[in-house]
């Protein structure tokens, strides 16, 4: 084994030797380091004396946690430079054949930039935070709990490794630093708002959601190695096509493998449309299992959180909600309120939004969202038992004749990105990261024009003109 | 040592390399002659297993490229069209670095990088930045670099495009050093006139094909047909009652010359002066016409491109 990570190894070094040696990264990590630390000091000092004139103690106490994460990130930030020329920079400069000549394995040389690409930040980050906890002590103010400061270390490193991870992806699949720079927004700007969300659960103080956050960020970063990994191909790497945006063969590729050469509608879904699917059925299996859990999960949430907060509301209030509840199945409310174009284009709208969110994720995002559209489902039930209603008629009657179609659309829509995720992050020799995605997204159309898309209609039509109906023909009366 | 069979590459619909066969046996030299653009970088490239061929197969140092290419870019050295030189360090640290990547010991690493950075006259310059360094030195360097792990395999781009006819020599020199001690070389260059020295088999590659391949006897004859020779005189001689040999055809005659053709050099030319000699014409010399690597390369382009510029 120590055989096999000695070369990553003395890349690694050679390339941190390199980077010290060369002002224009040293200069402004030694800046932010050094100085943002003395700067966020100030800035803590002047905000703790305006709170405390305010007696708002507790805000101040879980600022410092939130200056700490800052002060952490900064560093990362410009340091990401590093990582993101660490392929292309080579490349540009001419010196990544003799590397790729060299009797490495591909994840040798690749966790050799990984490596190298997050030491320095981490570094820079770690330092930056030392000095900044000296300053706020030497001041005075309280430092963060133990474990919380824990929690902020970890933070700190799930943010470089994911953010460096990220850049060694652009950096290996980019033609050019300056195309790689320009793509490091898609890095920074996820990750600030990443970090907002961390912001509002340091200043929220649940430490339970502080350690969710730090799993995420990890898997996230481990999702993205995968990536990086699967796709680095020395071949792609050297090849001069790969630098040219080709809109008609982007199109034309989709086309292909979306038509698949079919001449019928009736022959495409046969010769087309049935392996895409195929291929997308363990993905369907393992999201069965996910809608199962998502459901309990809604049940459960809602029988351990509403019960309580049902148990201490006013009899009144309960009564009011009650109410609401009851006059549900009132045809003519219920027709005003649906139509059939406004229904489909919203589970439309939920479909395209997962794909969208699993892109950038894995599908992590994507099954999230479909996590919590289920969840629902499950929340809604519980919360219809706890008023003491007939949630099992209720369901039947106003969920099932278009849930039958609905919740199978969604489900699909939920396999079909998993399996987009799935196929970005498993290695493909011979194509190129774009093929990849193009042919994934090919598949992606094909379930949803193929299969989502004819559910959902279905669905919102018999959601507008008959599930009101039976839901009044069985509770109305 | 270097063996292939349909070698192949595809890029989309662009087919840079076209069913290449070559065979290199051990201590030989092979030269690699083609335009820019013509596949020679795609199929050294091939050969070092930095690219999958997508038809054929290729063996290096006894490794398929396909299956062992941790192993065949073990056993090559190579040295590309750009020079891969990290300029803020400098020569020895260079050297180390690839010394170390190539599994050397520290006793072999030193005493490599010192004979090779000696040999090549860079010792008094090894511990200056490679920045700093001329664009002849850099090649120098990078040479020496593909040379370091002392490899069986080297493939060449262009060894000595960037240096002074001194430092050419030198490498030229070490080339057919290596070549002597069994190493097997692929050399790419546009310079025909060191490829004429130091190839033992000439390629020549236009559009992913060969052309042609074979020693530069075998071009000569197979581009620009077969040999001629031109016989001087001392004086007139009348060489009417001349009956030539078999295989050997008249061209010209002059009074003080002889122009012929020779189907066999090695054999008819013995004949043809036995001939002469025994009808006691004064001959004062026998030579072949002179016909270079770049008429036999300007001829074979121009019949590939169809076009009539060679005179």
């Amino acid at each position: 084994m120590f055989n096999k990570l000695q070369p990553m190894w003395l890349v690694s070094m050679r390339e941190l030797r390199d980077q010290f040696r060369d002002w224009r990264v040293l200069a402004p990590m030694v800046v932010l380091t050094l100085g943002f630390p003395f700067l966020m000091n100030v800035f803590a000092n002047q905000t703790v004396d305006f709170l405390n004139q305010f007696g708002a103690s507790l805000i101040v106490e879980r600022f410092v946690p939130f200056s700490v994460m800052i002060i952490g990130f900064f560093p990362i930030t410009v340091s990401l430079v590093v990582a993101l020329e660490s392929f292309v920079g080579e490349k540009e400069r001419g010196t990544i054949e003799p590397l790729l000549n060299a009797p490495f394995d591909d994840w040798q040389l690749y966790f050799a930039k990984l490596l190298v690409g997050a030491i320095t930040p981490l570094i820079a980050s770690y330092l930056a935070t030392g000095l900044y906890l000296v300053m706020i002590h030497r001041e005075g103010i309280a430092l963060p709990a133990p474990v919380l400061l824990f929690q902020l270390l970890l933070l700190t490193t799930a943010h470089a490794v994911l953010m460096v991870s990220a850049a060694i992806v652009i950096s290996a699949q980019s033609t050019s630093v300056k195309a790689a720079n320009l793509l490091a927004s898609f890095i920074v700007i996820p990750v600030a708002i990443l970090m907002q969300g961390e912001a509002v659960m340091l200043f929220w103080g649940n430490e339970d959601v502080i350690w969710m956050a730090i799993a995420g960020v990890t898997i996230i970063s481990l999702l993205l190695i995968r990536v990086g990994i699967a796709h680095f191909q020395r071949e792609f790497l050297l090849g001069r096509e790969i630098d040219v945006l080709n809109l008609k063969w982007m199109w034309d590729t989709f086309w292909s493998n979306f038509r698949g050469g079919a001449q019928s509608v009736g022959a495409w879904y046969r010769k087309v449309f049935a392996p895409a699917f195929r291929r997308t059925l363990p993905a369907v299996f393992l999201v069965v299992l996910v809608t199962g859990v998502s459901v309990w999960m809604g049940y459960d949430w809602v029988q351990t959180n509403v019960s309580d907060v049902l148990a201490n509301a006013p009899a009144e209030e309960v009564e009011r909600l009650k109410e609401n509840f009851r006059e549900l199945p009132d045809l003519a409310v219920l027709r005003g309120q649906i139509n059939a174009p406004f229904l489909f284009f919203n589970n439309t709208r939920a479909v395209a939004l997962m794909l969208l969110a699993g892109l950038f994720s894995f599908s992590v995002l994507g099954i999230l969202i479909y996590m919590v559209n289920i969840a629902l489902i499950g929340g809604l039930y519980a919360m219809l038992a706890l008023l003491g209603m007939p949630a099992a008629e209720i369901y039947l009657a106003g969920v099932l004749p278009h849930g039958i179609l609905e919740i199978p659309a969604l489900l699909f829509g939920g396999a079909a990105v998993l399996y987009v995720g799935a196929g970005i992050v498993t290695p493909q020799v011979g194509k190129s990261m774009g093929e990849v995605v193009i042919e994934l997204l090919a598949d992606w159309a094909k379930i949803f024009i193929g299969l989502i898309l004819p559910l959902l209609a279905a669905a919102a039509l018999i959601e507008t003109y008959v599930t009101p109906g039976i839901l009044v023909w069985a509770l109305g009366g | 040592m270097i063996e292939t069979h349909d070698l192949s590459k595809q890029f989309h619909d662009f087919m840079a390399v076209d069913g290449v066969d070559l065979s290199v046996k051990e201590g030989q030299i092979l030269a690699l002659l083609g335009q820019n653009g013509a596949g020679k970088t795609t199929t050294v490239r091939m050969l070092t297993a930095l690219l999958e061929p997508s038809r054929g197969w290729a063996r290096v140092a006894g490794y398929d490229v396909m299956k062992n290419g941790h192993d065949v870019r073990a056993s090559v050295g190579v040295l590309t069209e750009h020079h891969g030189l990290y300029m803020r360090m400098n020569a020895l640290e260079y050297l180390e670095f690839f010394g170390r990547v190539y599994g050397l010991s520290p006793s072999m690493r030193k005493s490599r990088r010192d004979n090779l950075l000696e040999y090549f006259g860079l010792a008094e310059a090894a511990k200056r930045r490679i920045g700093e360094y001329s664009k002849g030195m850099r090649q120098k360097l990078a040479l020496a670099r593909a040379m370091m792990h002392d490899p069986g395999v080297l493939l060449l781009d262009e060894p000595t495009s960037a240096m002074d006819p001194e430092s050419a020599r030198l490498v030229r020199d070490e080339i057919a050093r290596l070549k002597s001690s069994s190493r097997t070389i692929v050399l790419c260059s546009h310079n025909l006139t060191e490829v004429e020295a130091l190839a033992d088999m000439i390629a020549i590659i236009y559009r992913g094909r060969i052309l042609l391949q074979g020693t530069l006897e075998e071009l000569k004859q197979k581009a620009l047909g077969l040999p001629e020779y031109t016989i001087q005189f001392a004086g007139a001689w009348d060489a009417g009652r001349l009956e030539l040999p078999k295989g050997a055809e008249l061209l010209e005659k002059t009074a003080t010359s002889l122009k012929v053709r020779v189907e066999a050099p090695r054999e008819v030319n013995p004949q043809i002066l036995k001939i002469l000699s025994s009808q006691s014409a004064p001959v004062m010399a026998f030579q072949e016409e002179a016909r270079t690597l770049e008429q036999v390369y300007l001829k074979i382009m121009a019949d590939a491109k169809g076009s009539m510029y060679v005179q």
